[in-house]
């Protein structure tokens, strides 16, 4: 029992796990009925629910930051992508006769994804054409984006009465929200992607050793600039997600530090941002935690003015906990575990020429 | 010659985890002298350095300067005791100005505030001294290596001038950037200074030093004055081998190198160079053949290597595959030409140590088929299981990560990785160095089974028996450049390759 505790504890998504349970459970002391879901008119409702279905954007935009990072690289455009994506949506609609026709919807919601595509092409080009450093590369979109993003909306707030495309944030399907289901069928097309084909193999070789890639014939450039294509689009998909959900498009504020969110799921999901090895599954539970942390802080009543404050507390909390340097600082007392000679083995060996 | 060291180190010892990087070396510098210092790479002469100026801790061992017993706890300390180093690599700032990165840290101030014109006015005198006539005021970026590497010593004899140590000054000058710099090395030495020179280059180390300390596997050999010493006694003292030693090696029956050389090549090398890297050379390799590289360390093997696999451009000459002009720009150009190549740096060029043994092993044939069709999962575990068996890497777990391995089982890796790419030429950078003997006799057997299985490889080893064991055809590099290029018949032995590496004749 004991070394089936251990094996578990050892496992990568352990205290990713372990910290989103103790958030939920934490709930149960203010909430007592936190854990209660129950079908109201053929939807599912309760708190659990509405996690999944305010996490979906952030889950979106956390996949693609994954795979960015797997490379060693970062997009910070992403939050201006799911602000001009909503904008050009809602634009498209609000020029329609009749907002409700599936057809004119469709056409938006195409023509917004597909500039979401040219949108993480450009990022992509930057960084892998031009070799521009990620962090620089996508600052100018993140930057730049946010006033395109006004420039559709003309500087306002577009809001629109289109029920079809509100369905895509707010509606259900199956009992289920239709964001959740979005977003799972996007988490499980990431993990065919990847896991399916060489792709995830290929750029967590990119992001672990670059050089050593490069000499075994890798084509690292393709690979990286599939990796932000694919960013910019689940970007995409998520402000679609976020300007359905309000029926509007704000320019200003859609998505905004998003990106932050994004990186920080994706750092609590266990990928480092060194790049190499990475986990999607990680990812969807960092963007849980964290969207579980915002939604306990508001179901706890904790004043408005300190909001941000006690998430930084917690945030910080969870970085430690999951940091195996710490963990073994302030757990020194218990008996090493037997993994302790091969992080020996880690150094560098000098190694002398006879 | 003064009859007073300045400089005296007796008994340094330094060790690491798990490598004694010097034992027990003494080491002399005199006033007014050029003092060479010499062994291949690995025999501890950085350590030396960066124990003399404090760079790291002394385990055991003195050090005295002008009779005076001292210690430095930091390279800042040296400098202001009067030991001041500049590094192969010019570690200033190329965008600031020479007057600036003379003065850095150092400005002349009055009030607080840096008095331009002084900095200005003593910088040009500085280097004046050195004979070299530039604007002060210009960035450092705009000049030519050599004479950023003036101003590197221009700083260090301001600063402190009593000892200066140049670590490989010479290695990215040409020739007659050379000869302005030795001019400045004996401007110094008649004033007085005693300088440290640290080299691969044996023709500069003979030219310019007064005497030469020898350095092998941390352990001193010995202190000769140049004009005793003999470039090929030179080069046996760094090697270590007696050459009567080496005469002995069993000499393995081999196919006839004119029946190998009658097919045509796989590939032909026509002058191809780049300028810093290697010289132009030419070069042919034929089906089953094993052609050996020889040369000290830093000679100019590698670079060789790199330019045949486009892992670096070649700037002239050209390459021809099977008879064919091709274009190897980069490395899969060459993995499409079926060429392979297993780099000497196993940990940051060859093996991708997040991944595991089976991920690195199909990663370079998964690289050629691209990301879409990944080799299927059944297939994977056949091959990788195949080649732990064949060459027999353990512990055989193709899931473990490849960091965790010994570095005999990573290099096999590597060879795995190539090996099921079927390559037609294999080109291996130095697969024996830091590995035990008993892998090494095995990746020494597969080179002959490989070869007579008909692929061509380029065998590039700092061990002579293991390149003149294995080798139809032996290439000798010196200084960057191939030097000899012949068929190893009997007649050809380490003490032939020795003297060729040493004086750059080829007959």
């Amino acid at each position: 029992m004991n070394a089936r505790l251990t094996a578990a504890a050892r496992h990568r998504l352990f205290w990713p796990v372990l910290v989103l349970a103790i958030l939920l459970l934490s709930n149960l002391i203010f909430t007592p009925g936190f854990f209660k879901v129950e079908v109201r008119e053929g939807h599912l409702y309760g708190s659990l629910i509405d996690i999944l279905r305010f996490g979906a954007p952030l889950i979106l935009v956390a996949l693609g930051m994954t795979l960015v990072i797997a490379t060693g690289g970062i997009d910070l455009s992403v939050g201006s992508v799911v602000a001009i994506c909503g904008a050009l949506a809602c634009l498209m609609i609000s020029k329609e006769a009749d907002q409700n026709a599936v057809s004119g919807v469709l056409i938006a919601v195409g023509l917004a994804l597909g500039l979401a595509l040219v949108l993480g092409l450009w990022n992509g080009f930057l960084v892998a054409g031009v070799g521009i450093q990620p962090i620089i590369a996508t600052l100018i979109l993140m930057v730049a984006g946010r006033g395109l993003a006004q420039l559709i909306t003309d500087g306002q707030i577009i809001t629109i009465n289109s029920s079809p495309y509100e369905r895509i944030g707010a509606g259900y399907l199956w009992t289920m929200p239709v964001s959740v289901l979005i977003a799972l069928a996007v988490t499980a097309a990431a993990v065919v992607l990847t896991r399916r084909s060489a792709l995830g193999m290929l750029l967590e070789s990119v992001g672990g050793n670059a050089e050593a890639s490069r000499l075994s014939g890798i084509r690292s450039r393709q690979i990286t600039l599939t990796v932000y294509v694919f960013c910019g689009l689940c970007a995409g998909i998520a402000g679609l997600m976020v300007s359905s959900n309000v029926s509007g498009a704000d320019g200003n504020n859609a998505g905004l530090f998003i990106e932050l969110d994004a990186i920080l799921a994706v750092v609590i999901g266990g990928t480092s941002l060194a790049g190499g090895r990475f986990s999607i599954g990680g990812t969807v539970l960092g963007a849980l935690i964290i969207q579980a942390l915002s939604t306990t802080i508001y179901t706890v009543g904790v004043p408005p003015e300190i909001t941000l404050l006690v998430k930084a507390l917690v945030v910080t909390a969870v970085c430690l906990i999951q940091s195996p340097a710490f963990r073994a600082k302030v757990f020194r007392r218990r008996s090493r575990p037997p993994t302790a000679p091969a992080v020996a083995d880690e150094q560098p060996r000098v190694e002398v020429p006879v | 010659m003064a009859e007073r060291p300045i400089l005296e180190m007796t008994g340094i010892s330094k060790e690491f985890p798990g490598v004694k990087a010097l034992v027990d070396v003494d080491f002399r510098l005199f006033p007014g002298e050029v003092h060479g210092l010499m062994g291949e790479n690995g025999a501890g002469k950085s350590t030396l350095i960066k124990v003399l100026t404090g760079v790291y801790d002394i385990d055991a061992g003195n050090v005295a300067l002008a009779g005076e017993p001292v210690r430095f706890g930091s390279p800042l300390q040296a400098q202001h005791a009067g030991v001041s180093t500049v590094y192969q690599e010019v570690n200033l700032c190329a965008n600031l100005s020479v007057a600036e990165n003379i003065f850095i840290g150092r400005e002349p101030r009055r009030y607080g505030m840096i008095r331009w014109s002084e900095m200005r006015k003593r910088s040009a005198d500085l280097l004046a001294r050195l004979q070299l006539d530039i604007d002060v005021s210009a960035m450092l970026g705009t000049y030519s290596l050599a004479v950023q590497q003036m101003v590197a010593i221009a700083r260090a004899i301001d600063i402190s001038s009593q000892v200066l140590i140049l670590d490989e000054p010479t290695s990215s000058l040409d020739a007659s950037e050379v000869e302005q710099l030795f001019r400045v090395i004996r401007q110094l030495k008649g004033e007085g200074l005693a300088i440290l020179f640290v080299t691969h280059f044996l023709d500069q180390v003979f030219e310019i030093s007064d005497r030469i300390t020898v350095l092998r596997n941390g352990r001193l050999v010995g202190e000769y004055p140049t004009a005793e010493l003999a470039q090929v006694d030179l080069v046996t003292k760094m090697i270590g081998k007696e050459l009567a030693v080496l005469e002995q090696i069993e000499e393995q029956p081999k196919r006839s190198l004119a029946a190998l050389e009658s097919t045509r090549a796989v590939l032909a090398a026509q002058d191809v160079g780049r300028k810093g890297a290697v010289a132009p050379f030419s070069l042919t390799i034929h089906r089953g053949e094993v052609v050996g590289l020889a040369g000290l360390l830093g000679s100019g093997r590698t670079e060789v290597a790199r330019l045949l696999f486009g892992a670096d451009r070649a700037d002239r000459g050209q390459i021809q595959v099977d008879g064919d002009p091709v274009a190897i720009r980069h490395p899969r150009a060459a993995i499409n030409h079926d060429i392979a190549f297993c780099s000497e740096n196993r940990r940051t060029e060859g093996l991708v140590e997040d991944l595991t043994v089976r991920e690195n092993i199909v990663l370079a044939l998964q690289a050629a088929r691209g990301w879409s069709r990944p080799i299927p999962r059944r297939r994977q575990d056949e091959l990788v299981e195949k080649y732990i068996t064949a060459l027999r890497i353990t512990p055989p777990n193709p899931e473990l990560l490849v960091r965790n391995l010994s570095g005999g089982n990573q290099q096999k890796v590597l060879l795995a990785r190539w090996l099921i790419t079927e390559p037609r030429l294999l080109i291996l950078d130095e697969p024996t160095r830091g590995i035990d003997v008993g892998a090494k006799a095995e990746i020494q057997r597969l080179v002959v089974s490989l070869s007579d299985g008909g692929m061509a490889v380029l065998f590039i080893s700092a061990e002579l028996e293991e390149v003149l064991r294995l080798s139809h055809k032996i290439a000798v590099l010196r200084d960057r450049a191939m030097v000899a290029d012949m068929a190893n018949t009997d007649d050809v032995d380490a003490d032939r390759i020795m003297q060729i590496i040493a004086s750059g004749a080829t007959s």
